[in-house]
């Protein structure tokens, strides 16, 4: 996937330490990662491990304290329409039907009312949603507000889409049959995507990259390429040799600590 | 190890569909019903009471039910009071709605920067606490001697006792809105004051709803309260008047009348919310 040298965000050196009352938490202690285009990346690790505070950087939801987060070799300086951000807990706007969900960018980026119709149409058949278009969010299940909050930043044009443990709220059954259709999304669109998520199985059937992040502080542990062939068997020896060795890396800094 | 499927039971979902059609008559009629129990038992132990003559202070339902019926048509007493409810009615009606009306013009607009400006709060917020516990009847005298006695003093009472609930469901709505909701937008490219046309108020919306709801209950209650400082027509007076000349029956119509218009009037405004606010799971009055 390295085609092209020039990485969207690199993440050169980057600390985050949260101030809580008299206490300093040191979230994320230098951390460097680059992201090219069209990769899948995935950052796993425990809680506290700055999994989640690296994507709200990189999305530019927190500054880091020090060094430097560049997108095209300038800083992220805040929230911008070309890192889109899918919550765990989907965030969609309640008084607004899934059309208008999907729309909101388009909308505010100032298209007009025609366009942002074809906009909407194609990412609503894209995630599968045309029956439920004038659905409000109370009247989905889980899972199809998850696809609706992918459509509106997939709707935006974003070059990046963050997934912060997206599934994670979801049934087992769901989150596979999400997990298929993300993965279509990602071949077909060429998009590129970084996933955080604490399950290891989840980030070996998604990832090309795999970030492995431990706690305490915050820290990149390793960065594993993987090149197990598309369609992932989850019960092959292959996948579960891979899920051994990281299962091992996450775990690392528990026998640091005790010897 | 072995899968028996087992198909559905045909039969069984067969006499569930047959029963259908009786059941949801009644469930059409059951609020219905269940709603009149209450008030019929009332009424007939008013009557029981009134005609064994347990209390003579009281009128019989009939006396009540011909004061009405001369009250809103005349023809049966023909006094000041006859066929004089459309009347009292339309000016209570103007004060309420009016002073709500007015209530809403201020308590919007500050509820709103109450809650989303800081130095509004530091500037507005602990002066308006600490007028807020002072109810509107202790603002009655203040009232009458800055308004007079008068239709003007009805109406500044009005205004009052529906500002606070507009007023404090507003902070509350602006402040409750969840802030994954400001980053979501600020994602997808609308950020700073689009913010606040875009998930603010809307966001804010079910809250104000709320408050305009209590703001328009509590501008009927005030009413008679507004209407007893010398006010020739409205609702509150005919209650005052009625009390002063010993009419009992007339007292009772008046606040019969006020409360099926105050719940008439939130009716319209519960039917209005539940159209405006469908996408709310927890806005269905």
């Amino acid at each position: 996937m390295a085609e092209s040298a020039i990485p969207i965000v690199e993440i050169k050196s980057v600390s985050k330490i949260f101030q809580l009352q008299d206490q300093k938490i040191h979230a994320l202690s230098d951390a460097n990662l680059s992201i090219h285009k069209g990769e899948f990346i995935c950052l796993i690790g425990a809680s506290g491990c700055g999994k989640s505070t690296l994507l709200r950087i990189i999305a530019g939801f927190e500054q880091p304290s020090a060094g430097e987060a560049l997108m095209w070799g300038r800083p992220i300086v805040g929230p911008d329409p070309t890192r889109g951000m899918v919550f765990q807990d989907y965030a969609l706007f309640p008084w607004l039907n899934v059309r208008a969900n999907i729309g909101f960018g388009p909308a505010a980026r100032g298209l007009g009312g025609a366009e942002v119709r074809d906009i909407v149409d194609k990412f609503i058949e894209l995630v599968g949603l045309g029956k439920f278009a004038n659905a409000y969010p109370h009247q989905l299940s889980g899972g199809m507000k998850q696809r609706v909050a992918i459509a509106r930043v997939l709707a935006n044009d974003a070059e990046l889409v963050l997934m912060d443990e997206p599934f994670g709220a979801l049934d087992a059954m769901t989150r596979e049959r999400l997990q298929d259709e993300l993965l279509e999304i990602w071949q077909r669109t060429k998009l590129t995507v970084v996933f955080v998520t604490h399950s290891v199985e989840e980030a070996i059937f998604l990832a090309n990259r795999v970030v492995v992040m431990t706690p305490g502080p915050g820290r990149i542990e390793s960065d594993n390429a993987l090149d197990l062939p598309r369609p992932r068997d989850v019960a092959s020896p292959e996948f579960n040799a891979i899920r051994r060795v990281l299962a091992a890396k996450l775990h690392s800094h528990h026998a640091k600590k005790a010897a | 190890m072995a899968i028996v499927e087992t198909g559905p039971m045909p039969a069984a979902a067969e006499e569930a569909a047959a029963r259908k059609p009786a059941r949801s008559t009644w469930t059409r009629l059951k609020p219905t019903v269940l709603a009149l129990i209450v008030p019929l038992l009332l009424l007939a132990f008013w009557q029981v009471a009134t005609t064994q003559q347990w209390t003579r202070l009281i009128p019989t339902p009939y006396a009540v039910a011909e004061c009405m019926v001369d009250f809103a048509v005349g023809g049966i007493f023909d006094d000041a009071y006859s066929g004089t409810l459309l009347s009292h009615l339309l000016a209570s009606m103007s004060r309420v709605y009016g002073g709500f009306a007015l209530a809403a013009m201020f308590a919007l607009p500050i509820g709103l920067m109450i809650g989303r400006m800081p130095w509004a709060r530091m500037l507005l917020d602990p002066f308006l606490q600490v007028m807020r516990p002072i109810p509107v009847t202790a603002w009655l005298p203040l009232s009458m001697i800055l308004f007079g006695l008068g239709a003007k003093s009805a109406f500044a009472l009005v205004c009052l006792g529906a500002f606070y609930p507009i007023l404090l469901n507003t902070v509350f709505g602006v402040r409750a809105v969840d802030p994954k909701l400001f980053e979501a937008a600020a994602m997808l490219g609308c950020r700073g004051n689009a913010q606040f046309y875009k998930v603010v108020l809307p966001a804010a919306v079910p809250s104000i709803f709320t408050g305009l709801r209590l703001g328009l209950g509590l501008a009927w209650f005030v009413i008679v309260v507004g209407e007893m400082t010398g006010v020739p027509q409205g609702l509150g007076a005919v209650i005052m008047d009625g009390r002063t000349l010993s009419r009992t029956e007339l007292v009772i119509c008046g606040m019969i009348v006020i409360g099926l218009a105050g719940y008439l009037s939130d009716r319209v405004v519960v039917a209005t919310g539940n159209r405006l606010l469908r996408w709310s799971p927890n806005h269905h009055g």
